[in-house]
């Protein structure tokens, strides 16, 4: 029987996630050693996962309010408050989601629609264009340049803004890049969006990973933006509970209100156990979370030296777990890259193109691995780089 | 600093000291006059290899002995662990709390072998009232390796996006 008369046609003209295809080819192959992977290698820490468990014992197989347990709401508005100084109302602004993800795709089906432009950055990722699509509203790109670390400058928003743009997402600390954007580079965009009368989604879910002096900052903290901003946040990456499937929106009460709408009739609640779990994440997690930065942190630093040292270009990425180093000098394109170095050394990296167009010329290398694995990996990466020099050398000799 | 040095160098003592000062943020000078006073403190107290004996062909015995011993008044169980740690079969030695005073690991070529050598080294020792031997049938972990690779080769994160 043939289907197509049955499915969207927005679902069907979606292209599938670029960084599936390595991880196909990577898995049927034997001693690979993988720097793809987008979630944290650490477990959620016991005393977190406890509470889940405890959570179960007791019986609490509930569904729970549609925006959230109360007092996870209010834990996060907490969180939000000591961590970012930004103050909401746990009653209305706050909506516990299916992961981030999930407060991605509610925010962007409640305030965007046919007729409307929505600005996204790339790199970026994957899941922000086709969602958009998907409302029927027309993603336009703004493609960051590695010379500025991937941050978004005033000048490229105005470049694309039009009469129809309703929405800019801001996907920062960014996957892939690691790029992150500062106080003052937050303060720098806040009288365009202000200018053109935008809203902002801003992605924050990799916020507690930032490294550095300066801590990480929300851009609803950025004077004036608060009334402007969705915030969407989670407890994935901060407290590695992927698995979990948790996340948050944090915004104006007025669109908050629609979110929690779509979010009774699509999905009713988050699930039960992972709130409770997370409600300890919040109250008793600082520590976890600071002992899981510093190990991120050291595997972050020996990545960039040893890219650096190998001639592949990479600026000191400031948060997530990415580094996003330019392989432009091996006169290949990403995915040769990435296909020759899986293919040779059995080394799985995600081509930089995967995540929009301005990533060609880089490939995604994640460092939320052991610090053995990452060195096997650089050993290898450093064999093939020294091969690819040597050939292009005999060449040139001959 | 330093804890977080010597971690990284019981994770794996073949980092550089340009790969320990890059990941510590530190120089190399530093990292390199750290690791000489661990060195000279016996804070560090050996480089080895980690090796899976159960792997090699025609690899070695082990066991745990218990020693239950009389200390010695004034020089309590230093002299008697003293001697019971200079028998070159022997690998470890540990005073314990409980049941038993001296746990005691050892190794030979064969059951055999060890039997030989608690019946005749060992038990006959003056303060020794008495050893009982476990032969190690299968190491799991040992060192902090998972020596089985239950954990290492696997990843159990699947996910794809």
């Amino acid at each position: 029987m043939n289907y197509d008369r049955f499915l969207n046609s927005k679902i069907t003209s979606t292209k599938p996630s670029g960084i599936r295809k390595f991880f196909d080819i990577a898995n049927e192959m034997d001693n690979v050693i993988s720097l793809s992977i987008g979630e944290p290698d650490f477990q959620t820490p016991w005393h977190i996962r406890e509470q889940g468990i405890n959570s179960l014992e007791m019986g609490k197989t509930w569904y729970t309010p549609n925006r959230g347990l109360s007092a996870l709401c209010m834990e996060i508005c907490r969180y939000f408050e000591r961590r970012f100084g930004v103050s909401y109302r746990s009653d209305t602004d706050v909506l516990v989601t299916v992961g981030g993800s999930e407060a991605i795709d509610c925010a962007l089906r409640c305030m965007v629609g046919e007729g409307d432009e929505v600005l996204i950055p790339q790199p970026s990722f994957v899941c922000y264009e086709p969602l958009t699509a998907m409302t029927g509203a027309a993603p336009v790109i703004i493609e960051t340049k590695a010379e500025n670390e991937f941050r978004l400058t005033p000048e490229e928003i105005e470049e694309k803004v039009t009469d129809k743009t309703k929405l800019l997402i801001l996907p920062y600390p960014n996957n892939p890049t690691g790029g992150s954007m500062r106080k003052e580079d937050y303060e720098a965009i806040a009288p365009v969006i202000e200018k053109y009368d935008l809203m902002v989604l801003s992605d924050e879910i990799y916020a507690e990973l930032s490294y550095g002096e300066q801590p990480p900052v929300s851009f609803a903290s950025i004077k004036g933006m608060q009334e402007r901003t969705i915030v969407v946040s989670g407890f994935s990456k901060a407290y590695a509970m992927t698995g979990w499937r948790l996340g948050y929106a944090l915004g104006p009460k007025d669109i908050l209100a629609q979110m929690i709408k779509l979010h009774q009739y699509a999905i009713m609640s988050a699930p039960t156990t992972a709130q409770y779990a997370a409600i300890e994440a919040l109250r008793n997690g600082d520590s976890d979370i600071k002992h899981m930065r510093e190990q991120y942190d050291m595997r972050r630093r020996l990545i960039v030296s040893s890219f650096n040292d190998m001639g592949l270009s990479c600026f000191e990425p400031r948060g997530a777990f990415y580094v996003f180093p330019c392989i432009k000098s091996t006169g290949m394109t990403s995915e040769e890259f990435a296909t020759k170095l899986l293919m040779t050394k059995h080394v799985a990296v995600v081509p930089g193109n995967a995540f929009g167009e301005s990533g060609e010329g880089f490939i995604r290398v994640s460092y939320s691995y052991s610090l053995n694995h990452i060195k096997e990996a650089l050993d290898r990466i450093k064999a093939f780089i020294t091969e690819i020099k040597d050939n292009a050398n005999d060449r040139s000799g001959a | 600093m330093k804890n977080r040095l010597l971690t990284l160098l019981q994770e794996n003592c073949k980092f550089t000291e340009k790969e320990l000062a890059v990941m510590l943020d530190t120089t190399e000078d530093v990292i390199h006059a750290q690791i000489e006073e661990f060195e000279q403190q016996g804070i560090i107290a050996g480089y080895k290899a980690l090796i899976n004996w159960e792997k090699v062909p025609g690899a070695d015995v082990n066991a745990l002995i218990e020693l239950k011993v009389t200390p010695k008044r004034d020089k309590g169980f230093d002299e008697i662990a003293q001697r019971v740690m200079s028998f070159e079969e022997v690998e470890g030695v540990y005073l314990m709390a409980g049941d038993y005073d001296l746990a005691v690991f050892v190794k030979g070529h064969s059951i055999q072998d060890i039997a030989m050598f608690v019946a005749k080294r060992l038990s006959p020792l003056e303060s020794v009232l008495s050893a009982s031997t476990h032969f190690i049938l299968t190491k799991y972990k040992s060192n902090n390796v998972d020596l089985q690779n239950f954990t290492s080769d696997t990843d159990g994160r699947e996910c794809v996006v």
